[in-house]
C-alpha cells in the first residue's frame, strides 16, 4: 500500500528502520533476557535526531506532528516493542510541557530532549489510580515560593533512566477532579527517589519503577499550566501520544508477520512449504489485511491530530484499541503459524507475542478506550436530538 | 583545522556477481555505497571535530556525476563540505593517477589533516592513501586503530601490526589510512539528511586543480589490465566427510595411493 508519505516522512521512515534493523534487532533477544535498558539505541536515537521529531523547530526540533512520530515509533516497535515503548514514553513524558508549558519551561526543558541529551517520563497512575485517575493519592501542596511533593507512582516506565519528570499531583483535594495539578520534577531533587525494577511479562528492555516523594520541594515555577488543571493536562497528553501506541500496534504486528511468512515458506511439512496450506495462508491473508486496516486508521488519525483538530479523544482512541487488538491477534497467529518454533525463544515471535500484550494495558486500557468512544457516541447522538 | 576525508563511492560488492563471458563486474543493479573503510574515515574525523571545535571537515571524492549520491551521505552524517572531482579527463585513472589528481585538489582546498579508509573494497589496492601523502609531500600513517592524542600541532596514533601496534607521532599535516577497529561509524541524522537534500555539491574539473593533463586519466595511468578472467575451477578434487579422525585417515590413504607418502 501506498500512503502517499512526504519525502521527508520516507527519510524518517527509512532511517528509523535502518536504525532498528542495524542496532535493534541484533541485540533484541539478549535486551530481553536480560531485562535491560537500551542505552545504546538510545544514544544513535539522540545522534540521528529522532528525539526531535515533534518538537518544534525554535526549540531545537524538527517541527512535525504526530504523523511523523508515528511512523519512527512503528519501525522501531516492527523490531522490539521494548525499545520502541522506552523512545515513545519519552514523548508521552514531553507532551504536558510542549502543550501547557510556559515559554520559560519550554525553552529550559525542550532543547535539550529534543537533543535527546535529557530523557522524559510521564507520571500519572498509582497503586490506587489506575483506569481511575481520580484515585490519585499524591499531593503538592505549595509553601511559599514551592511545591512539596509527597507519594508514589507506579509502574512509570523510564524511571530512574530518565532525567525530567511530569507527574500529576493533587493541590487541593476538596476539589475532586479539578483538585489535581501537573508539574515537572528534575531527577535529582532531594526527596525524590525510585522504588523497585518491576519485572515484567514483555516489554523488558523497557525499564518499569516507582517514583517516591517525601517532601520532596520543587520550585513553584515547576508547575505546569495553572493550578487545578492537571487532569487536562493529563487527558490532553494521553489524547495526543495513544496514537503512538497505535503505531506500536501496527509495527509489532507487521513485525511478527514478517517472521510467520518467512517460516511458512521455509517449514516443510507433508513435502510441502505450510505456506502452500489453505489453512495457513487464510491465517495469514487475515493478518495482512488486518495490519493494513490498523495502519490505514492510524495513519488516518494521526494526520487528523496533525491537521489542529480539537476533537481527537474519540478518533485516537478508535485507532489504538484496534491496532493494538490487531497487534495481539496477529502477533499470537504469528506463533500459531510457526507452531512449536513460534514458542520457542530462539524465534523473535513469541517474545512479540509477549511484549504485544501491554498495548492494550497501557495508556488507557482497551476498555477505557472503549469507554472515551461510547462516551463520545452518546455526546454526538445528543446533538443531533433526533 | 582543515580535515580532508577522501572517500570512494563502490559497488555494493555484497551483492556483486561477474559476467562469465566478458569477465567484467555486472554493475546493472547493483547499489552504490560508500565504501565502508572510508565511513570510518568521515567517523573519525567528526569525533576530531568534536573533541577539538574549530574544525572543518571537507569530503572529496573523484568519480561520475553520480558519486554525487555519496557525498550527500557524508554530508548527512555530519561533514561540513563536499566536493566532487568529475572531468571526462579523469576517466580510466590508476591509482597513481587518482592520487595526483586528489592531491591536486587537496592542495586547492587546504588541510591540516587528511584522512583515507585503508583500501577500497573493489579495487583493494590500498595504494591511494601514500601515494597521495608522496605527492603531497607530507608523512603518511597507514592502518590506524586509534587516535590517541590530536593538537593543531601533532597527532599521536596506533597503527594496527599483524601482532598488536605501534605507537606513531607525526607533527601535522600528515595523512592517516584507517582501519575499521578505530571506530564505530554513525548513522546518519534527520537534521544531516535535510541539510544534504538541499546542500550544494561543488564540482571540480581538472582546470579547477591546475593539474598536468599528462599526468591525468589514462595517459597519466602506467598501469595496464591485460587480461581479467576467473580462475578455471578445478574438477579433479576430492572431498572427505566424516569425523575429523576419518577424513585425515582417508586422506593419508589417499596420499598414499597417490604416492605422496
Amino acid at each position: 500500500m501506498d500512503y502517499f508519505l512526504t519525502e521527508e516522512q520516507q527519510m524518517i521512515r527509512d532511517l528509523a528502520r535502518q536504525i532498528a534493523e542495524e542496532k535493534v534487532v541484533p541485540v533484541r533477544a539478549e535486551l530481553d533476557e536480560k531485562e535491560e535498558f537500551p542505552t545504546e539505541i538510545m544514544k544513535v536515537l539522540a545522534q540521528s535526531d529522532m528525539f526531535g521529531i515533534f518538537i518544534p523547530e525554535e526549540y531545537g526540533g524538527l517541527g512535525m506532528g504526530a504523523m511523523e512520530l508515528c511512523l519512527a515509533v512503528e519501525e522501531l516497535s516492527r523490531a522490539c516493542l521494548g525499545v520502541s515503548t522506552s523512545y515513545a514514553a519519552n514523548a508521552l513524558g514531553t507532551y504536558p510541557l510542549l502543550l501547557f508549558g510556559t515559554e520559560e519551561q519550554k525553552k529550559k526543558y525542550l532543547p535539550d530532549i529534543a537533543a535527546g541529551n535529557k530523557f522524559v517520563a510521564f507520571a500519572l497512575t498509582e497503586a490506587n489510580a489506575g483506569s481511575d485517575a481520580a484515585g490519585i493519592q499524591t499531593t503538592a501542596t505549595k509553601d511559599g515560593d514551592y511545591y512539596i511533593l509527597n507519594g508514589t507512582k507506579q509502574w512509570i516506565t523510564n524511571a530512574g533512566e530518565a532525567d525530567i519528570y511530569t507527574v500529576i499531583a493533587i493541590t487541593d483535594r476538596s476539589k475532586g477532579a479539578r483538585g489535581a495539578s501537573a508539574f515537572v520534577v528534575e531527577k535529582g531533587t532531594p526527596g525524590f527517589s525510585f522504588g523497585k525494577k518491576e519485572k515484567k511479562m514483555g516489554i523488558r528492555a523497557s525499564v518499569t519503577r516507582e517514583l517516591i516523594f517525601e517532601d520532596c520541594r520543587i520550585p513553584k515555577e515547576n508547575l505546569i499550566g495553572r493550578e487545578g488543571m492537571g487532569f487536562i493536562v493529563a487527558m490532553r497528553t494521553l489524547d495526543q501520544s495513544r496514537i503512538g501506541v497505535g503505531a506500536q500496534g501496527v509495527g509489532v504486528a507487521q513485525g511478527a508477520y514478517e517472521e510467520a511468512v518467512k517460516f511458512a515458506r521455509q517449514r516443510v511439512q507433508f513435502g510441502k512449504p505450510v505456506i502452500s496450506f489453505q489453512a495457513v495462508q487464510h491465517m495469514l491473508a487475515d493478518m495482512a489485511t488486518e495490519i493494513e486496516a490498523a495502519r490505514a486508521l492510524v495513519y488516518s488519525v494521526a494526520r487528523y491530530i496533525d491537521s489542529g483538530a480539537k476533537d481527537i479523544s474519540k478518533a485516537s482512541a478508535m485507532a489504538k484499541v484496534f491496532a493494538t487488538d490487531v497487534a495481539m491477534k496477529v502477533t499470537t497467529n504469528a506463533v500459531q503459524v510457526m507452531g512449536g518454533s513460534g514458542y520457542m525463544r530462539e524465534y523473535p515471535v513469541e517474545k512479540m507475542m509477549r511484549d504485544a500484550k501491554i498495548l492494550q494495558i497501557y495508556e488507557g486500557t482497551n476498555q477505557i478506550q472503549r469507554n472515551v468512544i461510547g462516551q463520545a457516541i452518546i455526546k454526538e447522538a445528543a446533538k443531533m436530538k433526533a | 583545522m582543515r580535515i580532508v576525508v577522501c572517500i570512494k563511492q563502490v559497488p555494493d560488492t555484497a551483492e556483486v556477481r561477474i559476467n562469465p563471458e566478458t569477465n567484467t563486474l555486472v554493475r546493472d543493479g547493483v547499489p552504490s555505497i560508500i565504501n565502508p573503510y572510508d565511513l570510518h574515515a568521515i567517523e573519525a574525523a567528526l569525533q576530531i571535530k568534536e573533541k577539538l571545535g574549530d574544525v572543518t571537515v571537507t569530503a572529496l571524492t573523484m568519480g561520475p556525476p553520480q558519486a554525487e549520491d555519496a557525498l550527500r551521505e557524508a554530508i548527512s552524517m555530519g561533514v561540513d563540505e563536499a566536493l566532487l572531482l568529475t572531468d571526462r579527463a579523469f576517466a580510466g585513472s590508476d591509482t597513481l593517477a587518482t592520487s595526483y589528481t586528489l592531491s591536486r585538489a587537496i592542495q586547492k582546498i587546504g588541510f591540516d589533516l587528511v584522512i583515507c579508509g585503508k583500501q577500497a573494497i573493489d579495487g583493494d589496492t590500498a595504494q591511494v592513501g601514500p601515494e597521495m601523502a608522496e605527492f603531497l609531500n607530507i608523512p603518511h600513517i597507514a592502518y590506524v586503530k586509534a587516535i590517541e592524542e590530536i593538537s593543531t600541532q601533532g597527532i599521536r596514533v596506533q597503527r594496527l601490526m599483524e601482532e598488536g601496534y605501534d605507537i606513531v607521532e607525526a607533527p601535522l599535516p600528515v595523512l592517516l589510512t584507517v582501519v575499521r577497529e578505530i571506530n564505530e561509524p554513525r548513522l546518519p541524522s534527520l537534521k544531516g539528511k535535510m541539510r544534504a537534500k538541499k546542500a550544494e555539491i561543488k564540482k571540480l574539473t581538472h582546470t579547477d586543480i591546475d593539474a598536468e593533463e599528462d599526468k591525468l586519466g589514462l595517459t597519466g595511468s602506467p598501469t595496464a589490465v591485460k587480461n581479467i578472467f576467473a580462475p578455471e575451477a578445478r574438477k579433479d578434487r576430492k572431498m572427505f566427510s566424516g569425523s575429523p579422525a576419518e577424513q585425515v585417515a582417508a586422506l593419508v590413504e589417499e596420499l598414499k595411493n597417490l604416492k605422496c607418502l
